[in-house]
């Protein structure tokens, strides 16, 4: 029959085709013959469509303050924004040709394929246009925003980790500054019962607990995820066996089962029965945004507790003061109906000093400028005041930007379950075995 | 007088006949071929032509083999892959066993039929992701109250879905406890034999067991298939329970720098559905995803193939 090779052949042609759009394309950002700064009066009314992922009523509450300042620039610029949203959702939005015109990520895990994929469009231009000095931002924020030197996001604000440590819990011991300190202190103040079951740890050492994800912990070592070609350093860079041995050690000393009985005895690590609020745990990992949770809980607003920079390796003293960073990302997709408009938006979210300080009071989030950080109106005490010295500090680093940034950590991640398990023999070939994983995922995502 | 000509009626079995009841039987046919080519041959063509290329959604660059040759050297395949066939091998007999053997206990009770029955099929009406989160916790061997009443008997319970050994168990018990749906049409099924067959061989002095073996299973075989088809069909795309016990035992936060491992407990849940769409959706590598959809889609052929081949020879013989 003729007509079985001509409807494989038309369902071959849509099938080749599937993947080309036909739409016409949306305006992009710095195409506009003026810079946009100069022309942000005379840009015509319009409605913005902003997508974020803040979904408590205090966050959504901050948001539209900060909205509203831009509003008192802009009045003929509407903004209505949707909360809760997710990064997927962005990504599928963009790709079905209904992309919000400003978008904005909590994590910064997917910037990279953002950038290389062109879903959100590059600020460089319309940044270079406005003469907006970026320098203004920490070298590390400027790290997390872009890649392969395509700016597409900018940054938000900032999460900063650090020490938490329960002050009656501590029984007037300072903070540890070393992991040597940290492993002594944790024996110290662990207490267990006849059974040898835990009932207050001292610090959990594991990876698999709330925010001990490798790359909050890896600076405390100092270690690197990639080398210059982008391959993994995980097997290569000695800090990581280094913090492994380490972890592993007070791992044993709890007792792999009696840590894995009492981190699943404890509480979800959104809710009111976090551990370090009931006095559980004396000292844990944790982002700046704590601090809030804890004032926020009627429970825990009493605690009193102290904040400091992460332990580091005993050989490695400068690294002290330094910690992990990362943040929420905002830009302009691909599609946006209005770049223009939504770029002015995204400059005043970001650069606005009035702006990122009104979101920084209400979130308790790291103000993401060095005039933001600086600014009086800038509410601060002693506890959050030491994150904002761990993100102005000149050692503190972040995950990279990589297009398999999810990939990656999951897979140390994984091997990280099977180490402190005890189920690992040979480190260095584990480790060398992650490496060969994200490297092969690298050559696949094409280099 | 105009002469009218008139088209002599093709004769049967002609060239212009056959054409004119090919094109007919196209006509009838036309609904189900539009729905078989947009539902099914354009996406599998398009699966097909996506798994040579690297594609992130958005951009599109012929890779040859490149996604094939990864999937020889991806460890985690051959890690879902046995998860996976474990539930086809052990989740699937189990569920159907214990629905069959419910059904049975159901159909001889003297009263309260109904009642049991909409007992049993209670659970299949509670979301998967709801059912799922409650058994997690029920189970959790710090704070659950399963294993603490599974103390009172002095039995130390395990960690049901943190240990890898138990994991998969835990959810066969997670399956067998909604499977309501399946309980149900055997218990039709079981209620369609005709009594006078079993007064027949219980005259001929069957027993009860004889009785099972020799009447309830032929009559019921086509029903028995039917469900061990669409098992295993369910087992190969097992996503939803895995994932959320996953991500639920774990503990793990979905923030930035997170700490979450597939198939939590050392990837013991991972199922090559879950992977599958780990990789196109997570990882954003659309056209390697397209070529585990391919092995997926393979296997289940096989499977099903094989599942019926085996009935029809088991239907024959009987």
């Amino acid at each position: 029959m003729r007509f079985v090779p001509l409807a494989v052949a038309g369902l071959t042609a849509l099938a080749l085709t599937a993947c080309t759009a036909g739409k016409e394309a949306a305006p992009s950002l710095g195409a506009q013959p003026k810079p946009s700064g100069t022309a942000s009066q005379a840009l015509p009314a319009a409605t913005l469509e902003l997508w974020h992922g803040f979904s408590t009523d205090a966050e959504v509450k901050a948001f539209e303050d900060a909205i509203a300042g831009f509003n008192k620039k802009f009045p003929q610029i509407k903004v209505n924004a949707t909360k809760g949203v997710q990064d997927d959702q962005i990504t599928q939005s963009i790709r079905g040709g209904k992309a919000p015109d400003v978008a904005a990520s909590f994590t910064t895990d997917n910037v990279a394929q953002w950038c290389r994929s062109g879903s959100f469009q590059d600020l460089t231009p319309v940044i270079k246009q406005d003469g907006i000095d970026l320098t203004v931002l920490p070298e590390v924020s400027r790290t997390y925003t872009e890649f392969e030197g395509k700016r597409c996001t900018m940054p938000l604000l900032a999460d900063a980790y650090g020490l938490y440590y329960n002050k009656a819990l501590m029984k007037g011991e300072q903070p540890p500054k070393t992991l040597s300190e940290l492993t002594a202190l944790t024996k110290k103040l662990t207490v267990r019962d006849a059974n040898g079951d835990i009932k207050v740890a001292g610090f959990v050492p594991s990876f698999q607990y709330y925010e001990n994800s490798p790359s909050h912990m890896g600076p405390m070592v100092g270690a690197t995820w990639y080398n210059p070609d982008g391959t993994s350093a995980i097997g290569s860079d000695p800090a990581w066996k280094q913090l492994l041995t380490w972890q592993k050690e007070l791992v044993d000393w709890y007792g792999y089962d009696k840590l894995e009985k009492f981190r699943k005895s404890l509480g979800d690590e959104w809710s009111a029965e976090h551990p370090f609020f009931k006095g559980k745990v004396a000292m844990i990992l944790d982002g700046e945004w704590r601090n809030a949770m804890i004032a926020g809980d009627p429970k825990a607003k009493d605690m009193d507790y102290g904040t400091a920079p992460l332990p580091v390796a005993d050989d490695k003293p400068d690294l002290y003061g330094s910690g992990f960073t990362a943040g929420t990302v905002i830009g302009v997709p691909k599609g946006a109906k209005h770049p223009q408009h939504a770029w002015e938006l995204v400059k005043h979210l970001t650069t606005d000093t009035g702006s990122l300080v009104t979101l920084s009071n209400a979130l308790r989030n790291v103000p993401t400028t060095k005039a933001a950080m600086e600014s009086p109106d800038l509410a601060e005490d002693a506890n959050f005041r030491t994150f904002l010295d761990i993100f102005a500090h000149p050692k503190t680093s972040t995950l990279p930007a990589n297009v398999n940034s999810v990939f990656n950590q999951e897979a140390l991640s994984t091997f990280l379950a099977r180490w402190e398990k005890g189920a690992v023999t040979d480190l260095d070939a584990g480790l060398k075995s992650v490496d060969k994983q994200i490297d092969d995922k690298l050559k696949l995502s094409g280099g | 007088m105009a002469s009218v000509s008139h088209a002599a009626p093709a004769r049967p079995g002609s060239p212009r006949w056959r054409r004119g009841e090919g094109l007919r039987a196209l006509l009838w046919l036309s609904p189900w071929l539009v729905g078989v080519s947009v539902f099914f041959v354009y996406p599998l063509l398009a699966t097909v032509y996506f798994s040579f290329h690297r594609y992130d959604l958005f951009t599109l660059e012929f890779a040859g083999l490149d996604n094939y040759r990864y999937l020889l050297k991806d460890p985690r395949v051959v890690t879902s892959a046995k998860n996976t066939l474990w539930l086809v091998a052990f989740m699937v007999p189990a569920q159907v066993l214990f629905s069959l053997a419910v059904a049975q206990l159901v159909t001889m009770l003297k009263a309260g039929v109904g009642l049991f029955r909409t007992i049993f099929y209670l659970p299949t009406l509670v979301p998967a992701v709801a059912g799922t989160v409650t058994f997690v916790f029920l189970m959790n061997p710090a704070t659950g109250p399963w294993n603490q009443f599974l103390a009172v008997f002095g039995i130390t319970g395990p960690d049901w879905f943190g240990d890898p050994a138990w994991s998969k168990p835990s959810l066969t018990l997670l399956a067998l406890w909604g499977c309501g749906n399946t309980m149900v049409i055997f218990l039709a099924a079981l209620l369609d034999v005709p009594k006078h067959l079993y007064e027949a061989a219980a005259i001929d002095g069957a027993g009860a067991w004889r009785r099972f073996r020799s009447v309830t299973l032929p009559m019921i075989s086509p029903v028995l298939m039917f469900s061990a088809v669409t098992g295993v069909i369910y087992a190969l795309q097992y996503f939803t329970q895995a994932m959320i016990a996953s991500r639920v035992a774990s503990g793990a936060t979905d923030s930035a720098g997170s700490n979450f491992i597939p198939g939590y407990p050392d990837e013991s849940l991972l199922t090559l559905p879950q992977w599958l769409f780990h990789v196109g959706f997570r990882d954003y590598s659309m056209g390697y995803a397209c070529v585990l959809a391919l092995l997926l889609f393979g296997t289940s052929m096989i499977f099903t193939l094989v599942l019926l081949r085996q009935f029809r020879r088991a239907e024959e013989s009987s």
